[in-house]
């Protein structure tokens, strides 16, 4: 099982992450991604790592539960 | 200053108190007598000891010092300790009164510790106004080079005076000559610290009570407190009690106890904040018979933090006092991370709204939202801490924000201010 966790001093916003995977990520109204802390279901672990890997500062993280 | 006379078995960390000076190298034997040897308590026996005493960390997180001792021990690489004395909490005095005034008792401490993970050397952190706390560590230090009673090598770090300061990877990041700015964990200091190297980070108080633990052992060390906060806790009693400072209780102690060894409430309360400006505002209604344990405060959403309790006289307004902490708080950030800068800014300007009369018809609303949204999306607990001091603000004192929000200011707004702190320096890194 996968959780997402953003790095927080990393993240700047760019929000691309919502764009990508909005099922499990939104972003707050200054544009930084509030993500669900519940572990992913394995139907969406393909996008997620498809998000974090867009994260053009690489602050989105996939960490084993 | 004054300790909790009535609790038989206390005063243990300030038996040795000595009127306000610090109390040097033979009052402290006279008291405590010497340290166990490396003989008699080696690494393995303290930490069992540690393990059987049941010591928790007292700045504030309450962690089990034997688990983070465990994680030094595994990591790779020479360990180092770090003694924690920055205050941060700006309504807390207990770090200072015992680098002031005892540090033996916390030198001991570090210097087991050191023994526990096999350091060779150990840094002693405090706040860099704090000079009377260099001056006794400089004294101390040189009073046990006379007589040779450590092993270990001693340094001191003057840590900046930010409410930040004391973050544990923030602290790490100013030993290493960085910013005063925690870090993303993992790694943690546990594994990865001061010079990248495996780092036990311990509050000054929990050093002490170490130094205890050790010599008196750790069925003595249960005696007081509850099964599952073992021992006495110094707490920082301020506001309207007629003789506020350190007290030293024993966990589970009543709130109206406290307020009787600090000779009786000086007028009626408008509520009490119990855990320091990360803590929580409760209702003056039957606060005397709270319990000082986590356990007990958990049952009412709050924590004994690092032992800062406030009360708040009726004469002030609580309004007026949360929203002066929120502004500090939300200066206070980092500035690293982006829910962090604009969540507590936006509350800040939010409350300081509705304290005016000037509140958008959203502002309750979005004061609530933030605060759910904001926990848990920092690199440390910031956000959080003020997440949970605005809203049991909120709560406890509905009826006030409403009453502010329609009509403005109130009489109280412009009393002297209970919740202080220092005035944030123009120049930040």
């Amino acid at each position: 099982m996968t959780r997402l966790r953003v790095n927080p001093i990393g993240c700047v916003g760019h929000g691309l992450c919502a764009e990508l995977l909005p099922e499990w990520i939104e972003l707050d109204e200054w544009g930084y991604p509030i993500v669900d802390r519940e572990s992913l279901p394995a139907g969406l672990e393909a996008h997620a790592r498809r998000a974090a890997d867009a994260c053009p500062t690489l602050a989105l993280l996939l960490q084993p539960d | 200053m004054a300790t909790l006379a009535t609790t038989v078995g206390l005063p243990r960390l300030l038996s040795a108190l000595s009127g306000g000076e610090m109390v040097d190298l033979d009052r402290h034997l006279d008291a405590h007598g010497l340290l166990p040897s490396d003989r008699e308590l080696d690494a393995n026996g303290l930490l069992d000891l540690v393990e059987r005493s049941g010591l928790r960390g007292r700045g504030g997180a309450a962690f089990p010092m034997a688990t983070k001792l465990g994680a030094v021990r595994a990591a790779r690489g020479p360990a180092i300790v770090v003694a924690n004395g920055c205050e941060s909490e700006p309504i807390s005095a207990k770090d200072a009164l015992l680098l002031h005034e005892l540090p033996h008792l916390v030198l001991d401490g570090v210097e087991l510790a050191a023994r526990a993970v096999g350091a060779a050397e150990a840094i002693v952190a405090f706040e860099t106004p704090n000079t009377a706390a260099r001056m006794s560590l400089e004294n101390a230090l040189s009073e046990r080079r006379a007589e040779r009673i450590d092993s270990t090598r001693f340094s001191l770090f003057a840590a900046e005076e930010r409410f930040l300061s004391g973050q544990e990877t923030a602290l790490v990041s100013q030993i290493d000559g960085g910013p005063p700015k925690p870090t993303f964990v993992p790694p943690r200091p546990t594994d990865r610290g001061v010079g990248r190297r495996p780092t036990l980070i311990q509050n000054v108080e929990t050093l002490a009570n170490l130094a205890l633990v050790a010599r008196y052992g750790a069925e003595w060390y249960r005696e007081l407190g509850t099964d599952a906060e073992t021992g006495s806790k110094l707490v920082t009693l301020a506001g309207a009690v007629e003789n506020p400072g350190v007290y030293e209780i024993e966990f589970g102690t009543p709130l109206g106890a406290l307020f009787a060894a600090a000779g009786g409430l000086s007028s009626e309360l408008a509520g009490v904040l119990v855990g320091g400006y990360f803590g929580s505002w409760l209702p003056a209604a039957g606060v005397g018979a709270l319990e000082l344990s986590n356990e007990a405060l958990g049952h009412h959403g709050a924590a004994l933090g690092c032992g800062a309790v406030v009360a708040l006289p009726a004469r002030s307004c609580p309004v007026a006092e949360t929203v002066r902490v929120a502004i500090y708080l939300a200066t206070e950030t980092a500035g690293q991370c982006g829910p962090c800068v604009h969540g507590t800014a936006a509350i800040a300007r939010t409350l300081h709204g509705v304290a005016e009369g000037k509140a958008s018809p959203t502002a309750f609303a979005d004061l609530k939202r933030w605060a759910e949204e904001l926990p848990g999306r920092g690199a440390c607990h910031h956000p959080n801490g003020l997440a949970h001091f605005v809203s049991t603000a909120l709560r406890t004192f509905k009826p006030q924000f409403a009453d502010h929000a329609r009509h403005g200011p109130c009489d109280g707004c412009a009393a002297e201010p209970v919740l202080t702190f220092p005035q944030p320096s123009p120049a930040r890194p």
